[in-house]
């Protein structure tokens, strides 16, 4: 927890006359677990987006181990070591699990080689492997991705962003649509991988936010509204307002 | 010898074997099943035919199969790869291996300037933009006629004889000449197969399935697809060099939309996605012709009619169909 390994400064965003996003000011320190909240319409994935290079802010500067980010094509994120997963599954279907993750290490290393078997690029493979194993897939590996539970899929998805092995893992909601039972699993995934690296969290879930986060950070309207430890946030008078208070019992 | 008469499983697994082993060696196979094809097929003329759209095809099926691409300008390349194949030869005097090879050269160039602009679009915008743009090669030759003939297609050009190594060819015999050019298809067949194994092979197979997904795992999706659209190009235009020295004319509407259409066509009855799909899809519309054309003028009403029973009901096409039919090949391919 020493430097900031991402640093956002003064991050806005119009979307034609819509601010969607306004002055974000925050940093994000290695090693922490953090999760950004709020109502629905805050900016939470527009801000995601931002980090993840997925678009690009109108105003301020994203600078990721003191490099500045801005205007760096999406597909270049990851190989700066940020990688990000989505709240709408977004996998390969037709695929097969292993084949969904091992093409997913291949970007790391190889896009354009037209001539080499990819069948002797072993160590992608055994890559591939690791990863379902951490992810708890490695016993559906041969299967067509399409094929597998919804909370495998999300768990997929996971194994896919962690391959790289990013610096900085963002994760886009990843017990969207899981009941509890696929939300426990996901959530004790969550704790192992935070364990190692530095992720940053959407989530919906409050009781699960404030449980296994180490810092929480509220939007509302675009801005940013709190930004604290778990408990801090719970007494937020403010944060109460606009937010725990209509989803009290939620989650 | 192991006969297997106790259950299914063992012999499915067996075949299954074997079927693996035949799709590690599907250039092979697919070489055998060429070379018979001349005494299968009612004549040698379709054949021949059979031959080289199977290649232009082929090349066209990296694009629309492999990546998900679907481009109606394919003509373009088939066409200039005809047209250079035969101008290097009857204007610039140059042997017909020093044809093809230039022949597929300046395809892949003109597939770098038509990729350029097309692959920018995505959708229905750039199958329309390779259109506009292989309609405006089509009209180019058309205007430079005093050097591509123009209306009247390039003529005045023969190649009579093939020399292999100091062995002459009589290439006006038609049993020599499908063998002869069976070479460029072997050829076709093994680039294309070393290209689908390889690890570029997997990233065009991830932008067709999720493009968003791949640009976020690393790659960079626009020169990716850029790359596989010259790739396709320079192996259709191997089929248009073939057709080159096959009818030792090339007519203009090589390069029309129709031409473009009919490659659409044919990897779709076929079945894209597959490797031997495309020489079963040209197959099959040649063969249709042929057939429908004795008894009507009209042959594309009922070719076309067919053709939409193909879209709605058989979307894998024949050969997809039929792999996933047998057992043993399911989800290999």
């Amino acid at each position: 927890m020493s430097t900031a390994l991402l640093q956002a400064e003064g991050i806005g965003r119009r979307f034609g006359g819509f601010t969607a996003l306004e002055g974000i000011s925050v940093s994000f320190a290695a090693g922490e677990l953090t999760s950004i909240i709020g109502p629905n319409g805050a900016g939470k994935s527009t801000f995601f987006n931002i980090l993840s290079g997925t678009l690009s802010p109108s105003l301020g500067t994203l600078r990721f181990k003191g490099r500045e980010l801005n205007g760096l094509p999406q597909h270049r994120f990851v190989h700066q070591g940020i990688s990000r997963s989505y709240q709408i599954t977004n996998i390969f279907p037709d695929l097969s699990v292993h084949e969904n993750v091992r093409v997913a290490a291949q970007a790391m290393h190889v896009s354009y080689d037209i001539w080499r078997r990819r069948a002797d690029l072993v160590e992608l493979s055994e890559r591939a492997d690791a990863a379902l194993t951490a992810v708890g897939l490695i016993g559906k590996r041969g299967e067509l991705a399409k094929f597998l539970a919804h909370g495998q899929q999300r768990a997929l998805e996971i194994a896919i962003a962690l391959v790289s092995e990013p610096e900085l893992l963002l994760l886009d909601e990843p017990t969207a649509g899981m009941g509890p039972e696929e939300t426990k699993d996901m959530v004790a995934l969550l704790e192992r991988l935070a364990e190692k690296r530095t992720v940053l969290l959407v989530e919906h879930k409050m009781k699960m936010v404030l449980g296994l986060s180490q810092r929480v950070l509220v939007l509302h309207h675009g801005r940013l509204l709190a930004d604290g430890k778990p408990e801090d946030i719970r007494a937020n008078a403010e944060v109460r307002r606009v937010y725990l208070g209509q989803s009290e019992g939620y989650g | 010898m192991t006969v297997q008469s106790t259950g299914e499983a063992p012999s499915l697994s067996q075949s299954r074997r074997l079927f693996a082993v035949l799709s590690d060696h599907r250039v092979l196979v697919s070489l055998v099943a060429l070379a018979l094809l001349p005494w299968l097929l009612p004549s040698k003329a379709l054949a021949v035919n059979v031959l080289i759209y199977g290649v232009v095809v082929m090349g066209y099926n990296l694009l629309f199969g492999y990546t998900g691409l679907l481009s109606f300008g394919h003509a373009a390349f088939f066409g200039t790869g005809a047209y250079l194949t035969g101008i290097a030869i009857s204007r610039w005097g140059l042997p017909w291996f020093a044809a093809v090879p230039l022949a597929i050269v300046a395809s892949t160039v003109l597939a770098a300037l038509i990729g350029t602009i097309s692959t920018r679009t995505r959708g229905i915008y750039f199958s329309m933009v390779t259109l506009a743009l292989a309609q405006l090669v089509y009209y180019l030759a058309l205007q430079a006629s005093s050097f591509t003939g123009g209306e009247n297609g390039l003529r005045g050009f023969t190649v009579d004889r093939i020399n292999l190594l100091g062995w002459q060819v009589n290439f006006l015999d038609p049993v020599n000449k499908y063998y002869v050019l069976m070479a460029f298809a072997a050829l076709a067949l093994w680039v294309q197969s070393r290209i689908l194994n390889s690890p570029f092979g997997a990233v065009i197979e991830a932008i067709r399935e999720n493009e968003q997904r791949a640009r976020a795992c690393g790659y960079d999706v626009e020169r990716c697809k850029l790359i596989v659209f010259m790739l396709s190009g320079a192996i259709s235009a191997i089929g248009g060099s073939m057709s080159a020295l096959h009818l030792s004319i090339v007519p203009l509407d090589s390069l029309h939309y129709q031409t473009s259409g009919m490659i659409v066509m044919m990897v779709l009855l076929g079945g894209a996605r597959s490797f031997f799909g495309p020489f079963i899809g040209a197959a099959t519309f040649l063969i249709l012709e042929d057939v429908v054309s004795l008894w009507t003028p009209h042959w594309q009403i009922v070719v076309g009619a067919i053709f939409v029973v193909f879209v709605l009901f058989l979307p894998k096409g024949i050969w997809g169909t039929l792999l996933d039919l047998l057992p043993f090949a399911r989800e290999r391919r």
